[in-house]
């Protein structure tokens, strides 16, 4: 079997874990290639029948409009049920506190609206694109991560995974958050997006943007970030290695307009996949002590 | 490319987060920022070296005390070959971290610390792969650079292995042994001009070459995960019981047994992910519709009629505990096997194993990172082979009822 296909397989066979073993799950869907991939996976596990859980979208209200539109267009290709928590909801209404400044960015304030979210349609399990080799912390979470009545994960008190028997048992108001795509690489959902021809957001192709360079990144201007009158903006041929919030997701300098040319990109890269994520740049453990409160 | 699964597990201070980070490092897996923040994070700690360690410790306490807790899952590739290394702490309080990041690996690395040679936690190390049937060990002898890249050193511990492997190890496994200085880089790429008295190929030479043994066991079972029915005017009888082969191989046409409930049926069709086929084999998912209107749920297995599986209420088995609450005589637990679940009691439990000596003391309590053999009475009869015979249905977790955690792990001797 093939490293790709094996991969496949145990995705699948994990997505049908989950569908066996929870009452009320949902698949979180940001609209990144991660995500697009998983939707696939849950596609074929399933298949001819329809996927028997909703999607689930965390809006920071700061998207890219491009992922938006092909959401949109999936849901509807697809006969899928969205349902999306705003954090714009959670900050009219009080419950978090938008960040100011030049630095601003609401990636922070998603947890609240997934934990609260959770809580409305009481979900018992929520399944996410996140990978192992993305990031040290996600290197220690389990394929089925269980998060307390406070979504918190306890990265002391994880529960053993052995062999491929997924044990999913909870208590009321617990919650299972579950990785299908762990052992996967960004390469291996590359050469998968390439292979299955799945379409993905065009901001992952080469585009001319205006952006700034801000801490050696190439940011995007939009209304979401404060350009300062001292940055330099300029327009220039970029790609988004990541989608996450448009006030956190620098671009990358690239020419890569096709699949192929990003796959060499990527395989020929110096930098990290979140090397680009300003909102891992916080501090160094910024991905556990946010995934500590709840974070996927 | 093929991916190959190695487990690695080590005692504080023996370099094993060292030797995966120069891994890392060596194959291109770090990347020119991960590079840099090495780089300045060991100068601020004042090392005059880069300290690859950095790389894995993923846990603010694992860098706070410069060890490794919970189970890593860190890759890298080779132009020959892709790899996932489990690499789990090797503390005596840490074992069933071990045996978890083991239960998927088709190779180990036990490291040594060359001034130490075959200490405890070795033994626990290699008792675990015996347990878990690992079909090749790597005894990689490491901090050769502070014993003067010794012969003498290495072939000392090579004997003292070789006598742990002739009273304890399995047959029909490979034991490699090799000395390396992961801080140095010598003999992890390249053969080392400082141990140019070693014969055979570096780590991650011998690494990329050591065969994959597959799942060999015939019984051809496969576990229901789930029923699909489509709500579809087209597809409206459509039921397709969707699920994973264990191991052997099915055919559109053969004849099953399901069990628990002991109906027979046949194979109508086989599809995956909604496209016909004509065979599924071990590993692979599959959606499979019977000719008849049988009924069947989450957790059944279906057996070729001509494959032997026992089917029974009474388990031996070798336990690793892995929770607080001991296991005891008389306890409760939930059983999985893959997807099929059944609730169990304890009805004796016989020994445990002294992972210093390697020998058996009788107990009747089996604590957190305890080891050892006892019987369970199952409510339901469940589709298994004992472990060594068929590692796809003879492995199980157990499950406390009251917590839900996964209180431990069985290896099945006897149905």
């Amino acid at each position: 079997m093939s490293t790709r296909k094996q991969l496949e397989e145990e995705s699948i066979y994990i997505i049908r874990e989950v569908a066996g073993q929870f009452d009320n799950p949902c698949l979180l869907f940001s609209g990144g290639k991660d995500s697009i991939t998983l939707l696939h996976l849950a596609r074929k596990a399933f298949a001819p029948a329809t996927i028997p859980f909703p999607l689930v979208h965390i809006d920071t209200g700061h998207n890219f409009p491009e992922t938006i539109e092909l959401r949109d267009k999936l849901v509807a290709e697809y006969g899928l049920r969205l349902i999306v928590g705003s954090v714009q909801d959670d900050i009219d209404a009080g419950n978090v506190l938008e960040e100011k400044g030049r630095h601003a960015s609401r990636n922070s304030l998603q947890t609240t609206t997934l934990l609260n979210t959770i809580e409305r349609y009481k979900f018992d399990a929520c399944m996410g694109g996140a990978r192992r080799d993305e990031e040290k912390a996600r290197a220690k979470e389990r394929v089925f991560s269980v998060r307390d009545d406070f979504g918190q994960w306890n990265e002391k008190l994880q529960r053993p995974e052995l062999f491929d028997m997924l044990n999913g048992m909870i208590h009321n108001g617990e919650n299972v958050r579950v990785f299908p795509i762990s052992n996967w690489t960004e390469l291996d959902v590359w050469h998968y997006i390439r292979e299955e021809k799945l379409e993905i957001p065009s901001i992952y192709y080469a585009h001319e943007r205006e952006v700034f360079l801000r801490d050696n990144q190439w940011m995007p201007v939009s209304d979401f970030v404060q350009v300062a009158d001292s940055d330099k903006r300029q327009l220039t041929s970029v790609r988004f290695r990541t989608v996450g919030d448009m006030s956190c997701t620098a671009a990358v300098l690239s020419t890569a307009t096709q699949l192929d040319n990003i796959i060499e990109e990527i395989d020929g890269s110096d930098f990290s996949e979140r090397g680009a994520r300003m909102d891992d740049k916080r501090s160094e453990a910024a991905m556990e002590e946010r995934k500590k409160v709840g974070y996927f | 490319m093929e991916l190959i699964k190695i487990a690695t597990a080590g005692s504080v201070d023996d370099g094993k987060s060292t030797l995966i980070g120069r891994l890392l490092y060596e194959t291109g897996a770090l990347k020119t920022d991960q590079i840099q923040h090495i780089e300045e994070k060991s100068a601020a700690r004042g090392f005059g070296y880069l300290d690859l360690s950095l790389a894995t410790d993923g846990l603010l306490t694992e860098r706070e005390q410069g060890i490794t807790i919970d189970v890593s899952h860190i890759f890298f590739s080779t132009p020959k070959r892709r790899f996932i290394i489990a690499d789990s702490p090797g503390h005596v309080e840490y074992t069933r971290n071990m045996v978890t990041g083991s239960s998927t690996a088709q190779a180990s690395i036990i490291l040594l610390d060359a001034r130490k040679g075959v200490i405890e936690q070795t033994k626990r190390h290699f008792f675990i792969t015996q347990l878990l049937g690992i079909k090749h060990i790597i005894f990689a002898v490491n901090k050769m650079d502070l014993v003067d890249y010794s012969q003498e050193v290495f072939d000392e511990i090579k004997t003292a292995l070789s006598t742990l492997v002739d009273k304890h190890g399995a047959k029909g496994v490979r034991y490699h042994y090799t000395p390396v200085s992961a801080l140095f880089n010598e003999n992890i790429v390249h053969p080392s001009d400082k141990l140019d008295w070693f014969v055979g190929a570096p780590l991650l030479r011998l690494i990329e070459s050591i065969p994959i043994e597959k799942n060999k066991a015939k019984d051809t079972a496969f576990q229901l995960q789930y029923v699909i029915r489509p709500k579809r005017e087209d597809l409206h009888d459509y039921r397709g019981f969707a699920g994973n082969v264990r191991s052997g191989r099915f055919e559109v046409g053969d004849q099953i047994d399901i069990h628990p409930s002991g109906r027979k049926s046949q194979i109508k069709r086989i599809e995956r992910y909604g496209e016909a086929v004509q065979t599924l084999e071990a590993g692979e998912n599959g959606t499979l519709l019977l000719a008849d209107e049988v009924d069947a749920s989450r957790g059944d297995s279906f057996i070729k009629a001509d494959a032997s599986i026992n089917e029974g209420k009474n388990i031996q088995a070798t336990f690793c505990w892995m929770q607080d609450n001991p296991m005891a005589v008389g306890n409760k637990y939930w059983l999985q096997q893959g997807v099929q679940r059944s609730l169990v009691k304890v009805k004796h439990i016989d020994a445990k194993i002294d992972l210093e000596a390697l020998e058996n003391t009788a107990t009747d309590l089996l604590s957190l990172n305890d080891i050892g053999t006892g019987g369970l009475t199952l409510a339901q009869s469940i589709a298994t082979k004992p472990y060594a015979e068929n590692p796809a249905l003879g492995a199980f977790i157990m499950i406390d009822p009251n917590t839900f955690n996964t209180a431990g792990v069985g290896f099945i001797e006897a149905v």
